[in-house]
């Protein structure tokens, strides 16, 4: 008797998290799976068109730039984002340094402010002759053009110089926890073995970090694929030349404002597989260096 | 140790270095902040004549007394937007209190009772950490239009009480602070589970309670896609869509709009910013201890 309620305990405290995984989980998969082989007018109506999809999908044009520009984005996210964050981790996790945690604070604080509201910002900020940045950039360097215009010919640029501004403290927030996990004793006996700075970092600390490094490394990756509030509100759309075409905007497009729900699930499993893939490699990756 | 003077002046040399660089990376992430406020509080003549503050007699050199409130009320006056702030309000802490209650229940399930399934129901709640939220974004729409919640808040608050970011979460914490002998004796003094729960389980992991709850008010209070795609009536939406509408009718309009956007941001951010510790503790514990 008793072993039986126990049991029914454990179903009862797991039945909200169940019935809405089930709702909205399980099921939108089925569906999504079920769409995807579907050409769709509206949530309504449907009428199956087998691989269709995924065959136009390899052929489409814009799919292509849309994932090029995301693959170009992600790549700038890792190759600059990420090293600028680790910078500021290891120059704030420095002894003896003055207001620490107010620094940390102030480069943290971005990352509370929601991808609208940084898009928002961001477009007044790059406008041409009233935006800050030219208004600086007029200041400091001769001869620069106030009329200079920002989100029309340089738009992965501003994207990019948007995100730094948003992720680098949030990604330097786990890089300073995993320094902080480092002992104390390894940097400081690699020290009197007359280990320069460089070599401390590259042969005591990194590997030490590395397992949180990769693991920020796949956070940013999921996210940076995921990109599609920022240059939504940021470019007021897609960008001029679709500079700004983001996998998720399309997937966006094609789902709410075309009415292809078929394709866009379709864009969406594509898009899973990709970022599954990367959580594999990561995994595989961890599991390597714990070896 | 041939280069030890040199290593000694790289070091006093870092000692000045060091905060240059810091300071400089801290005044460049707040002046966004900075010119959002001064723009908030300029008339739209004042916005193209200066940059910052305006020039005039007061203290600092700067003309306190065209600093203006003008933007504000014509928000409030003709974009009723008090309505939105109480929309994004209840909205968030709806969202918040159901997201960590059943993810809090979940985990505890998960790390401390004993039940058939439990090892699978482990390992599904692992897996479906790595199914992205825009996978579901066609299907979960059709759901939502066939279960008749388009609209609704509803439609925004269930399909958030299944983190299972949050369910992990709660089980990562339980496990190890959760001490089995207390739940024991518990049990033989004839507690029921539901009295264990919230009397002696909850308040041991409080810090990630007060963690999680600040997650999903922020994710929630931030999140722009959801509601844009579920919702329909002008009068339900949150902040998040209603600046960006703002920003699509008024876009010459800058005072009012970095208005709207300064009320969107600043108090949550100083809510935030004031418990900062439980907040990035909570975001790294699975990151560095997991």
């Amino acid at each position: 008797m008793k072993k039986v309620s126990a049991q029914l305990a454990a179903w009862l405290f797991l039945t909200p998290y169940l019935l809405s995984t089930v709702v909205f989980l399980l099921w939108p998969l089925a569906i999504s799976f079920d769409l995807s082989f579907k050409q769709t007018f509206g949530p309504g109506h449907a009428e199956w068109i087998g691989w269709d999809n995924f065959r136009f999908l390899l052929s489409d044009p814009l799919f292509w730039k849309a994932a090029t520009n995301t693959a170009i984005y992600a790549a700038c996210s890792v190759c600059i984002q990420l090293p600028l964050s680790l910078c500021l981790a290891l120059l704030l996790n420095r002894p003896r340094l003055w207001a620490k945690g107010f620094l940390r604070l102030v480069f943290f604080s971005p990352s509370l402010v929601g991808l609208v509201f940084v898009g928002v910002l961001f477009s007044m900020l790059f406008e041409k002759r009233t935006g800050l940045l030219n208004r600086l950039l007029v200041v400091f360097v001769p001869g620069f053009n106030i009329d200079f215009a920002w989100l029309e010919s340089y738009v992965m640029v501003s994207l990019v110089l948007a995100s730094l501004w948003l992720y680098v403290g949030f990604n330097m927030v786990y890089f300073l926890a995993a320094l902080q996990n480092v002992p104390n004793e390894l940097v400081e006996a690699a020290m009197l073995d007359g280990a320069s700075a460089w070599q401390r970092f590259r042969h005591v600390v990194l590997p030490e970090i590395l397992p949180v490094a990769s693991f920020v490394v796949l956070l940013s990756l999921i996210g940076s694929f995921q990109l599609f509030e920022l240059p939504f509100i940021l470019l007021n759309g897609a960008g001029p030349d679709n500079q700004g075409l983001t996998i998720v905007m399309y997937l966006y497009s094609t789902g709410f404002v075309t009415g292809d729900l078929g394709y866009a699930s379709a864009i969406g499993w594509v898009l899973s597989l990709v970022l599954m893939m990367f959580a594999a490699g990561q995994r595989w990756l961890v599991r390597k260096l714990e070896k | 140790m041939k280069n030890s003077k040199f290593i000694r002046v790289l070091n006093r040399a870092g000692t000045i270095l060091v905060p240059f660089v810091l300071w400089s990376a801290a005044l460049v992430t707040l002046l966004p902040f900075f010119w959002m406020v001064t723009a908030a509080l300029k008339s739209r003549e004042d916005f193209f004549r200066s940059l910052f503050l305006p020039e005039g007699k007061g203290w600092f050199g700067i003309a306190w007394e065209k600093l203006t409130l003008g933007n504000f009320h014509r928000l409030f006056a003709n974009e009723n937007f008090g309505m939105h702030i109480i929309n994004s309000a209840f909205l968030s802490s709806a969202t918040a209190l159901c997201a960590t209650l059943s993810s809090a229940m979940g985990g505890y399930a998960l790390a401390k009772l004993r039940f058939v399934g439990r090892g699978i129901l482990t390992w599904f709640v692992l897996w479906s950490l790595v199914i992205p939220g825009t996978l579901l974004l066609a299907p979960g729409y059709k759901v939502l239009y066939d279960l008749h919640l388009l609209n609704t808040y509803y439609g925004l608050i269930l399909p958030a009480l299944a983190p299972a970011f949050g369910v992990f979460l709660f089980r990562q914490a339980m496990v190890n602070t959760v001490p089995d002998a207390i739940l024991e004796s518990a049990r033989i003094d004839g507690a029921g589970e539901l009295r264990i729960f919230f009397v002696i389980v909850l308040p041991l992991v409080r810090p990630m309670v007060g963690a999680f709850l600040m997650i999903t008010y922020l994710g929630t209070w931030n999140n722009f896609l959801l509601p844009q795609v579920v919702l329909q009536s002008p009068e339900m939406m949150p902040l998040s869509v209603m600046i960006s509408q703002l920003r699509g009718i008024y876009s010459q309009d800058y005072g009012l709009i970095m208005a709207g956007t300064l009320i969107s941001i600043v108090p949550v951010m100083l809510l935030f910013l004031l418990l900062q510790k439980e907040f990035i503790s909570g975001l790294t514990t699975g990151a560095v201890k997991g």
